[in-house]
């Protein structure tokens, strides 16, 4: 049983040391410029010291905390709307074209926007992150409405439960799978808009500000450890989310 | 005086056969007068009368689609009625408790509570305190001699195991009336044979009113009282036929005389009405 743990770890470490293992030989072989692809250890060396003296901590939680703010916004506002919407299958329908269209137009196309009605501050960046993300989730939850069983809502119809009660025991936990799938899907997209908001409209810090600044300056090791810590940052979201879900919807895909 | 009816064209308004529709023998428990049902103007009821013995176990069977599953809805008021009227001893369905087990017990209980809560829920429904609750439930749990946890969710048991919990969720109420819709056709052979003993055991035990949807020949009879036997839509009364063997049945009842004289009697009517239409 340890055993098979290990092994399991240990498998899934392979692909990560394989691409550092190739990074590392590229370079060495001088397969590409340095200046073009620093070596992966300068690159680890450089996110070491912007953590300890640059202030990549502060970026990483600026970043965060704007994300967790759109989030919390498209979530306070999603759900209880989605579940709404999804509640009624003609008011679905009249949105449902809405909802789509803004769903696929890209959210960075909303950029200039925003800044004008909400200004150059941090809100700006917040709310188009917030809206893109609403959408997500809004979708999600209606559709976990509207997808809930009958029998079960039948089954609790016939052993008397009010309206009320079918909503609060019965639709509830029927839309969270679709509901916790939304909110994943959310939050990587707030993180996606949050990030590059950060790069075009004017920022004094973040993940996406350090991206730029190091675009410019040409420091490409703190360029290359800044994409990696975004990639923890997304990654680490996702795993807590993932872990979330596990937890609160156990039946999820079971039943 | 109802298997006449067999034999008269559709058209016939079933109530001229009937002077006076007030009348049910004693012992009633359910009392369907004129009862109608269209879908989408297709009529699957016109005019439709029965009744239900009460304490006993009527068990419906007919040709696919010939509006079993429609039947115990509206009896059980899941479905609206077009006209008629169905009271349970004088009362209608919102004064009448009832129980309902789902062909579907996988969609049917609450995956997000554990077995015992799925059991707890309808008492929760009618505000009865915990204590009182779990006295309840013991006492229901005696009766059914059971072989598994009931802390467990109900996605990590077996079927049988789901639609047991899901047949003593309706029970624990102590209905007045139970329907049982399919209960049995997504198990397997082996697992329908136990639980149909074990269903006919609680039952019986229990006296409850109860009407058993069946597609199965042998399980309709086994279990029942009284089968009935509905035609194609318009569904009409094919027979309502006693089924007088001694309690408590078992796999043995099977190969006896009298279950197989009954099972090729009904199966007889239902070809008769399969080949009707």
């Amino acid at each position: 049983m340890q055993s098979a743990r290990f092994s399991r770890y240990a498998w899934m470490a392979v692909g990560p040391l394989a691409l550092f293992l190739v990074w590392y030989a590229v370079h060495l072989a001088g397969l590409v410029t340095p200046k073009l692809l620093p070596s992966p250890v300068r690159t680890l060396q450089s996110v070491w010291t912007h953590t300890v003296s640059g202030g990549l901590g502060p970026d990483f939680g600026r970043t965060l905390w704007r994300t967790l703010q759109a989030f919390g916004i498209a979530a306070a506002f999603g759900v209880p709307i989605g579940i709404v919407i999804g509640a009624s299958e003609k008011l679905y329908r009249s949105i449902e074209f809405l909802i789509d269209f803004f769903r696929s137009t890209p959210a960075t196309a909303m950029f200039p926007l925003f800044m004008i009605i909400f200004g150059l501050g941090d809100f700006s960046k917040i709310a188009v992150a917030a809206f893109a993300a609403w959408l997500v989730v809004l979708f999600n939850v209606a559709y976990g409405v509207m997808n809930a069983r009958q029998t079960r809502i039948l089954a609790a119809k016939v052993m008397g439960a009010s309206r009320a009660r079918i909503f609060k025991d019965v639709m509830f936990y029927e839309c969270l799978p679709q509901t916790f799938v939304g909110l994943r899907t959310a939050v990587s997209l707030a993180l996606v808009v949050i990030v590059v908001a950060e790069m075009f409209i004017g920022s004094d810090d973040g993940l996406g500000k350090r991206i730029i600044d190091s675009q410019i300056t040409f420091d490409l090791p703190q360029l290359y450890g800044t994409i990696l810590v975004s990639g923890i940052l997304g990654y680490g979201l996702n795993l807590i989310f993932l872990g979330l879900e596990k937890w609160l919807v156990h039946w999820s895909g079971r039943a | 005086m109802i298997k006449a009816q067999r034999q008269r064209p559709v058209e016939a308004p079933e109530v001229a056969s009937y002077p006076d529709l007030r009348w049910f023998p004693p012992g009633t428990h359910i009392t369907v007068r004129g009862l109608k049902k269209a879908f989408d103007g297709n009529p699957v009821y016109v005019g439709f009368d029965i009744d239900l013995p009460k304490g006993r176990i009527v068990s419906v069977f007919g040709p696919n689609g010939c509006g079993k599953s429609t039947f115990i809805n509206m009896v059980a008021g899941l479905l609206p009625i077009d006209d008629g009227q169905i009271l349970f001893e004088g009362k209608t369905i919102a004064d009448t408790r009832i129980g309902y087990v789902f062909q579907n017990y996988r969609e049917a209980l609450f995956p997000w509570l554990r077995a015992v809560d799925n059991i707890h829920y309808p008492l929760r429904l009618m505000g009865i305190p915990k204590a009182e609750r779990d006295r309840r439930i013991e006492e229901l749990v005696a009766g059914f001699d059971l072989k598994f946890d009931l802390h467990r969710y109900p996605y990590q048991m077996s079927g049988g195991q789901q639609q047991t919990v899901s047949i003593m969720r309706s029970l624990v109420i102590e209905p007045e009336v139970l329907f049982l819709d399919e209960p049995f056709s997504a198990l397997d052979y082996e697992m329908t044979l136990i639980m149909r003993d074990q269903l006919q055991k609680v039952l019986v035990a229990r006296g409850v009113t109860t009407v058993l949807v069946s597609h199965d020949l042998e399980e309709a009879v086994y279990l029942a009282d009284k089968v009935l036997m509905l035609t194609r839509r318009p569904s009409r009364i094919a027979d309502y036929m006693d089924v007088d063997l001694p309690r408590p049945r078992d796999p043995s009842t099977l190969t006896d005389p009298r279950f197989i004289e009954l099972k090729a009697r009904t199966l007889e009517v239902f070809q008769n009405a399969v080949r009707a239409s």
